[in-house]
This record gives C-alpha cells, sequence and structure tokens, in this order.
C-alpha cells in the first residue's frame, strides 16, 4: 500500500511465510492452501484473506459420535464443537479468526449467560462485524443480549444503577485500566447513561425480548470524562470510542493477537492514524497482516482451538465427535466459556495441565487413524519418520526436533533386537508415536 | 560450624541469606514425614559442606534450597475466592447500626457470633470455618486491602498475585520466593490445582506445575504399547530438550520438558484408588474437594511440594442474585476447606500446612438494585491451619467512619504485610527479598 511510515515486509513471500500467515490470520493450511496463497505474493494474499468472498465449508458436515447432526443451539459441548468445525471448513479463516478475537474481546461466558441460543446470537454478531467498524460493533455488542445478561446490563436501572458493563466496557473493550483515561466517577455516570435495558423470564424460554424501557433509563444530565449532558447507551459507547486513548489502546491489543512483540513507535502512530479515520479494521488489518515483525519476528503460541483446528484441517478430518469440548477445556480454551470478562490469557497458554489437554487433542485425532501393527513390515528409522511427517503433510520442524524424533525411532526400533515379530510389528508402533510426538512438538505448539 | 543439629526450620530460614543456619537443639522433627531427624540432617549437612567446598553463596543458597524441598518443608496453600467474595456477608456485621440499612434485601442472618468481636457474625454456610475458629486454627482478616483500593477485578487480583500495586510486575509473589528458594528441577514445588497456572505462581526461572489432579496426569497414545510407549514418554522429554532462542519455542519446549518430569513425580498417583481420603468430603460437581482431597494425599506421600494455589468453589462476583448466589458457593467452599484440614490431622500432616483463603476485593457497603453488590475495597480474608495464630488481623472498621469516600470498607490489614508475615513465619524467607516494600510494612503475628 505504500502508506508513508508504515514498514511493510518486503522479504520472499513463499510457502513458509504463506503457512505463518495463514496460522496467524486462521487456522493453518489445508493441503496445498499455503502453496496457493504464496502464489499471489503478499499484498494478494492479505487482500485474499480480507476480502474472502461468500463463505464455503469444505468436507463433510460435523456430526457427534453417534452419528446425528449437531445441537449447537440446545446441547453441552455441541457449541464448542459446531465452532470448531467452522474454523476447519471454512473458506474464510481470517473472519473466523476475528471472530474469536471478538469472542476473547468481548468476552462473555455462558456460565454466566446460561442460554446457548443467546451465545450463538452473539457469535453470529462477532462474525457479520469480524471486519467491519469497531465502533458499530460496541453499539451491537452493548445491546446484545448475552451481554445485556453477562454484565448485567439488564439489571441496570435509573433507580438502580449497576456499574458492571460501564466498567468494563472502558477498562477491557475500550480505553484500558490504570492510563488515566477515566475515573471511579466516570463508571458510575456511564452506568448512569447504560440504564434502561430490560428483559422478560420465562418457564421453558428463559431469558428472552430483551428491549430499551426509556422509563427504565436516567434522562438526567451525565458528566463523563468531563464533558456533560443527557447521555443514553449509544451516546457512552461514542464517548468511549471517540476518547484521546482509546485508539492507542485498540490498536495495541488488537495487534497482540497477531504479533507477540510489540509495535514499534512508527507502527503504533500509523496504526493510530489508520484506525482513527473511520475505526475500521480492514484497513488497519491490512498493516498488521503484511508487517515485517509478522514474518521476520518471534514465534507464537497457538491458541489450543487453533491448535487442534490447524490439525483437523491439515489432513482435511471431520468432526465426528462432541469431545472436543472437553477437550477444549483441558486445553485450556473451551469456546463460548472464557474464563473472565477478560478473555484468556494470551500470554499463558501452556502449562502442564493444558500440554496434557494438548496431548489428549491429538491423540483424539489418532483415534482411529492407527496403523495397524499386524499389517506392518519392517523398515528403518527414517522411513518411519517419513511416513509419520507425511501423514500431517509436512509440517516444517526445525532440525533439532527432527533429530530428536529420529533419535526416538532409532532407539524404539533398535529394541526389537533380532525377534522376528518385533522387526515386523515395531514400525508400526513406532509410526503412531511419532504423529503424537510430531503434533505436540514445540515446532507445532507454535507458528 | 556444625550443621548436625540443624532443623528444617533453620535450613529454611536459611534460604531468607540471613546467613548460615542457627543452632536450636532440641526442635522436633515435624509429625508424619516419615523422615527420620538423621537422615534429614544428613542432607543438610552434605549440601551445607558443598557449600564450603565450592565457596560461593549461590551454590549454598541452591544447596539449602534442595533440602528444603525435602518432605519437610512447610507448605503454603493459596486459596482465591474469584470476582470479589461479599465479606459483609461472610463474615456480617449484624451488630453495626448500619449494616440493614444498606442492606435491607441482602442482610445476611442466622449466624453464629465470631468470638473475637460480637459485632460480627458467620454466615451460617461458614460454621465449619467457624467450629475451625473455635479450636483456634484459623486468623481472620475482617478487612484486608491496601490503600488507594483498585476497583477492577483485574487489576487488584493481579496486585494481590504479585504481591504489590504494581501493574507492570510478571511474577507472582509465590513464584519470586521459589524463583530464589526453589529448585530447577522439581515442578511440584509450585502446584496450581486449578487444570491451569495460577499467576501467583508464575515464575521466571524455575518450573512450576498445573494439574486437576494428582490421578490425572496419564499420557498415551493409540496403537502404542509396551517398550515402544516406554521411549515414547521418554521421548517427551527429549523433545522438550531441544534448544531455541525463540522465546515461544523456548515456552513450549520448557513446559513440554516438565511435563515429562511432572509425569514421573505423579507416577505413583496414576494407579485408579491410588487416594484414599481420610474422612469425607462435600460432594459437588466442581472439582473443589476433590482437589483438596488429592493435595493432602501429595502432602502425606511426601512430594516436595512448597507452595500450592486453588481456586474455591463458586464466582463471587456477585452483582445480581447475591442471596442465592453466595449460600452454595460458600457452603461447598467451607465444607470442603474444613474436610481438608481434618484430613491433614488425620494423616498427621497438619502442622505442614498453612491455608491462606483470599478474593481480590469486597463488595459495595451499600447493595444496588439488583440483588446485589457492585466492586468494593477490602475483603475478608482467613488463614487456615493448626500452627495459625487464630487471632484476627486487624479489625472490622465498620459502616460508618470505616467507608471510604466511595462507600466500600476501608483495609484494616494490607496483603502485602500478610504476605510478608507469611514468607518469615511460615517459610522463613526474609521477605525483603519478595514483597517491594516489605521493609515499611509491620507484619503480623500469623504463626504460632
Amino acid at each position: 500500500m505504500g502508506r508513508v511510515g508504515v514498514p511493510v515486509y518486503r522479504g520472499s513471500f513463499e510457502t513458509p511465510q504463506a503457512e505463518r500467515l495463514l496460522w496467524r490470520a486462521g487456522f493453518g493450511p489445508r493441503a496445498g492452501e499455503a502453496e496457493a496463497l504464496a502464489k499471489l505474493g503478499l499484498d494478494g494474499a492479505v487482500h485474499a484473506l480480507l476480502y474472502p468472498g461468500r463463505e464455503q465449508l469444505v468436507g463433510p458436515d460435523p456430526h457427534d459420535s453417534k452419528g446425528r447432526p449437531l445441537a449447537p443451539l440446545d446441547a453441552w459441548g455441541h457449541d464448542h464443537t459446531w465452532w470448531l468445525d467452522r474454523m476447519v471448513r471454512t473458506s474464510r479463516p481470517l473472519v473466523e479468526r476475528m471472530t474469536l478475537v471478538w469472542h476473547d474481546w468481548f468476552a462473555t461466558s455462558n456460565d454466566g449467560v446460561g442460554n446457548q441460543k443467546l451465545m450463538l446470537k452473539q457469535n453470529a454478531l462477532f462474525r457479520s462485524h469480524s471486519l467491519g467498524s469497531f465502533e458499530e460493533l460496541l453499539i451491537e455488542v452493548t445491546r446484545d443480549p448475552a451481554m445485556l445478561k453477562w454484565l448485567n446490563g439488564v439489571d441496570n436501572s435509573k433507580d438502580a444503577p449497576n456499574e458492571n458493563y460501564a466498567r468494563e466496557m472502558m477498562e477491557l473493550f475500550t480505553l484500558g485500566a490504570d492510563r488515566g483515561a477515566y475515573t471511579e466517577r466516570d463508571v458510575r455516570e456511564q452506568a448512569r447513561s447504560l440504564t434502561g435495558w430490560e428483559n422478560d423470564w420465562k418457564q421453558g424460554v428463559g431469558d428472552y425480548d430483551f428491549h430499551f424501557d426509556p422509563d427504565a433509563h436516567d434522562t438526567g444530565t451525565k458528566t463523563v470524562f468531563r464533558k456533560s449532558g443527557r447521555y443514553d447507551w449509544k451516546s457512552a459507547c461514542r464517548l468511549c470510542v471517540s476518547h484521546p486513548l482509546h485508539a492507542s489502546f485498540f490498536v495495541r491489543k488488537l495487534w497482540s493477537y497477531f504479533v507477540p512483540v510489540a509495535p514499534d513507535h512508527a507502527t503504533q502512530a500509523a496504526l493510530e492514524a489508520v484506525y482513527r479515520k473511520n475505526r475500521q479494521l480492514k484497513p488497519v488489518l491490512q498493516i498488521v497482516l503484511s508487517h515485517p515483525a509478522l514474518y521476520d519476528g518471534p514465534r507464537m503460541m497457538k491458541p489450543p482451538v487453533v491448535h487442534v483446528a490447524g490439525l483437523l484441517r491439515r489432513i482435511g478430518a471431520p468432526i465426528t465427535t462432541t469431545d472436543w469440548a472437553w477437550i477444549g477445556e483441558l486445553a485450556g480454551q473451551q469456546l463460548f466459556y472464557p474464563p473472565n470478562v477478560a478473555g484468556w490469557d494470551e500470554t499463558r497458554w501452556l502449562d502442564t495441565a493444558t500440554f496434557r489437554g494438548r496431548w489428549i487433542g491429538v491423540q483424539r485425532i489418532l483415534e482411529g487413524r492407527t496403523l495397524d501393527p499386524a499389517k506392518s513390515t519392517a523398515a528403518d528409522a527414517q522411513t518411519v519418520l517419513t511416513r509419520a511427517l507425511s501423514f500431517w503433510n509436512q509440517p516444517a520442524l526445525s532440525d533439532a526436533t527432527r533429530a530428536a524424533l529420529l533419535q526416538f525411532a532409532q532407539t524404539a526400533l533398535a529394541d526389537a533386537g533380532k525377534q522376528k515379530w518385533k522387526q515386523q510389528q515395531y514400525p508400526a508402533l513406532v509410526e503412531n508415536a511419532l504423529r503424537q510426538l510430531i503434533a505436540v512438538s514445540p515446532d507445532v505448539q507454535t507458528s | 560450624m556444625s550443621c548436625f543439629e540443624c532443623t528444617r526450620a533453620d535450613a529454611v530460614r536459611a534460604v531468607a541469606g540471613r546467613g548460615l543456619p542457627s543452632i536450636e537443639p532440641g526442635m522436633p522433627t515435624p509429625a508424619g514425614t516419615g523422615l527420620s531427624r538423621r537422615s534429614f540432617v544428613a542432607k543438610s549437612l552434605g549440601l551445607a559442606l558443598s557449600v564450603y567446598g565450592a565457596g560461593k553463596l549461590q551454590w549454598f543458597e541452591e544447596g539449602i534450597a534442595n533440602a528444603a524441598t525435602t518432605p519437610a518443608s512447610p507448605i503454603l496453600v493459596t486459596v482465591f475466592l474469584q470476582g470479589g467474595a461479599d465479606a459483609l456477608s461472610i463474615l456480617y456485621p449484624e451488630g453495626d447500626p448500619l449494616y440493614r440499612k444498606l442492606r435491607p434485601h441482602l442482610a445476611v442472618s442466622g449466624g453464629t457470633t465470631f468470638a473475637e468481636d460480637d459485632r460480627l457474625k458467620w454466615h451460617p454456610a461458614m460454621s465449619p470455618i467457624a467450629q475451625l475458629h473455635g479450636e483456634g486454627k484459623v486468623s481472620v482478616l475482617p478487612a484486608v486491602g491496601y490503600d488507594h483500593p483498585d476497583q477492577s477485578h483485574f487489576t487488584s487480583r493481579h496486585f494481590w498475585e504479585v504481591g504489590a500495586t504494581d501493574t507492570r510486575l510478571l511474577t507472582g509473589w509465590m513464584g519470586r520466593y521459589l524463583d530464589v528458594a526453589g529448585a530447577p528441577d522439581n515442578p511440584l514445588q509450585g502446584l496450581s490445582l486449578t487444570g491451569q497456572l495460577q499467576p501467583t505462581l508464575a515464575t521466571a526461572k524455575v518450573p512450576v506445575a498445573a494439574i486437576d489432579g494428582p490421578d490425572q496426569y496419564d499420557f498415551w497414545v493409540p496403537g502404542v504399547w509396551g517398550e515402544v510407549e516406554t521411549r515414547m514418554l521418554d521421548a517427551v522429554g527429549s523433545l522438550g530438550g531441544v534448544a531455541s532462542s525463540d522465546p515461544a519455542f523456548r515456552t513450549a519446549a520448557d513446559v513440554t520438558l516438565q511435563s515429562d518430569r511432572l509425569r514421573r513425580q505423579l507416577d505413583p498417583f496414576s494407579a485408579k484408588g491410588a487416594i484414599t481420603p481420610a474422612v469425607a468430603y462435600p460432594k459437588s460437581d466442581d472439582s473443589f474437594p476433590t482437589q483438596l482431597q488429592g493435595l493432602a494425599a501429595m502432602v502425606a506421600a511426601g512430594l516436595p511440594l512448597r507452595c500450592v494455589a486453588l481456586e474455591a468453589t463458586g464466582e463471587y462476583d456477585t452483582h445480581a442474585g447475591q442471596v442465592s448466589a453466595l449460600a452454595p458457593a460458600l457452603t461447598t467452599t467451607a465444607a470442603s476447606l474444613y474436610a481438608f484440614q481434618r484430613d491433614l490431622e488425620a494423616r498427621g500432616v497438619a502442622d505442614r500446612v498453612l491455608t491462606l483463603v483470599w478474593s481480590e476485593f469486597g463488595r459495595r457497603a451499600k447493595e444496588n438494585g439488583s440483588g446485589g453488590t457492585d466492586h468494593g475495597a477490602a475483603g475478608t480474608g482467613f488463614l487456615i491451619g493448626t500452627r495459625a495464630a487464630g487471632r484476627q488481623v486487624g479489625e472490622f472498621p465498620g459502616l460508618g467512619s470505616g467507608l471510604d469516600d466511595d462507600g466500600n470498607v476501608k483495609a484494616t490489614s494490607d496483603f502485602r504485610a500478610v504476605y510478608s508475615s507469611l514468607l518469615e513465619q511460615w517459610l522463613g524467607f526474609d521477605a525483603a527479598r519478595i514483597i517491594p516494600g516489605a521493609a515499611t510494612l509491620t507484619r503480623p503475628k500469623l504463626v504460632k
């Protein structure tokens, strides 16, 4: 694009760069996808992600372990599995990845909402606004039923203000804590501006009919950010996004989903300037996805759901179980259940417990795809490793990791000694083991 | 200097950088460790000798740190009540004339009087803790917090986690303690029993672990068994040992390595029925009671634990529907903590464990219009254990002049002072090396 002062990646854009882009801006490549994207060049590749056209879901429909279609609006765990399937099969990876970003940004948990229909409705909102205007998104989120329920928007009335949403809207969604952007007084006044939302409840239906009731709204004058007016809920949103400290918060936070180190000063300034024009996502994402730091910079831990979706996508495996929900929980990311309103802690994805969760995710993919040792024939370590890498469609591994895997294969095959049945069967066992080890290696956990 | 008479407490205290262990003859070996005084002293001696041989302070510290991870070490357990638990319900000030005015719909009733301050009563769900308090095993902090309270969940929680009112600190307060006093190869020294690493335990150097429970740390792969499986599990350690200068790759490798070590440490618990609690724990959909049950078994088995972090049952951010949300959460939490204490006592290891219960803040004195309360300032904390001093720290400031300009309860004790006391009186470590500004904090007596 050649904007003045915005660094753009100028190195070679081949399959490895395209693959990294697909991991950061999506869920990794399908077979052949990185190669095809590389042919478009950097600008073409970023354009293809930003303007993907109509969504196509590639591959068979998902089902549970009994072959029944998913029921994401109702059944426990089907919500997670339904969305995972979309990540695996979508032709619009950036749309889906940004939907995940908004789910983390406006982190709403069904633990507090207690209604999968409302959660899925919010998910559709995130998807339809995934690459649009942040201001519009904030306004829509503010009146979104799941959010109204989650942060007590419907418990906030002129006679009985509830500060929950007002505070998080500024602290987590638009301005950030401890930056001097707002005071405790602003929290209380914004809560008054946001009064008026209500809903009904009926046995068997649950929460329904979310609406704004002017009688419950505080029409008085509020003083927010040292300005006064008869603000309402939309003005509360607009005051936040037009606050002088909003753009810096916004671009820094958005950037952090794609690049693990903070933007340099020039980049930060350029991002803010572009964002301030109209608060549209695409021009900002264009800069982030074309930035040298994404291609030349350090690797990034894959979020657990991205790791699993990427592995399934990589081998074109369909969703055949709703076990993915509890496996997601073990790995530290059950969709629709972020740990709190701040979302998942991106700096602490991996620990000894979530490592085991990721291990079980890989194990679940391999179940039903194992090699039968009875049908195995003798093979050397290098051959077995090559086959295991082919199973995953040739993931890029560092030399050191490759050496560790080869060492394992050699040692394990040598255990067969002179016993003929072992010589025949161990290559299958070792390849099964290698498939697991490859997918949990540090190389594949990061991108 | 001879170290033949070193005791556990001395060995641990030596890590504080206060110099060499002093002699305090006659101190008993802690109960239930299964470790004789002789064998423990022998270990200390060996390490002390290596110190003098090496002649470097760093070696000395590492050596003693290893000794301190023997099963004789004191263990600090923290239990987090997430969301800002309502102090004015947990120990509710029925004797304060303003209580029912501020809480017309939410005022609690039916509890027993808190023996140290007859203005306060225990929430009925807290009766198991009240019972332990009656036995002198609970120190109550009726209004614990800090100056200039921050009403953000995340900021205030962060302050408590890092042990300072500093938004930029990245290591947890127990993590920093382990970085200096811990071992380079023992992930169990800092254990999150919540299925994910608790930030209080975040270290900069030494490994720490997170698990759901000690009996749930197995690894298997379909179509792999026998010798090949053993080799495969060994290979996990090799993958973790792969060198890289990339920080994210390094993190992934480190965790892989720690997972391998942890699997080996927990191997004895992998068999079905390996954990038999000595007492009955409450039944719950939440895993908090079973996590405590597993923890008691690990302590009794002598695993090298030092700092453990858990989250209590329940969600305490009660902006709405507080009465119905709080009672079941407190019931399971209090009953679980009670069972844990009794389990430790029955196993003869109660003298080795202190449990700190905390929340990021208390809630606003005046109820809101949604049958709930908004974010407040000072909250309630508890320290539970046979070695807890059993006396309240700070007192309830009252709902008149005890409220700040925002209508929140003012703190009468500081969480950083509590941490400093625990580090010095329980873990035997100089708090000044862990808690910023510790020198200016008055340490409450927390340990007897």
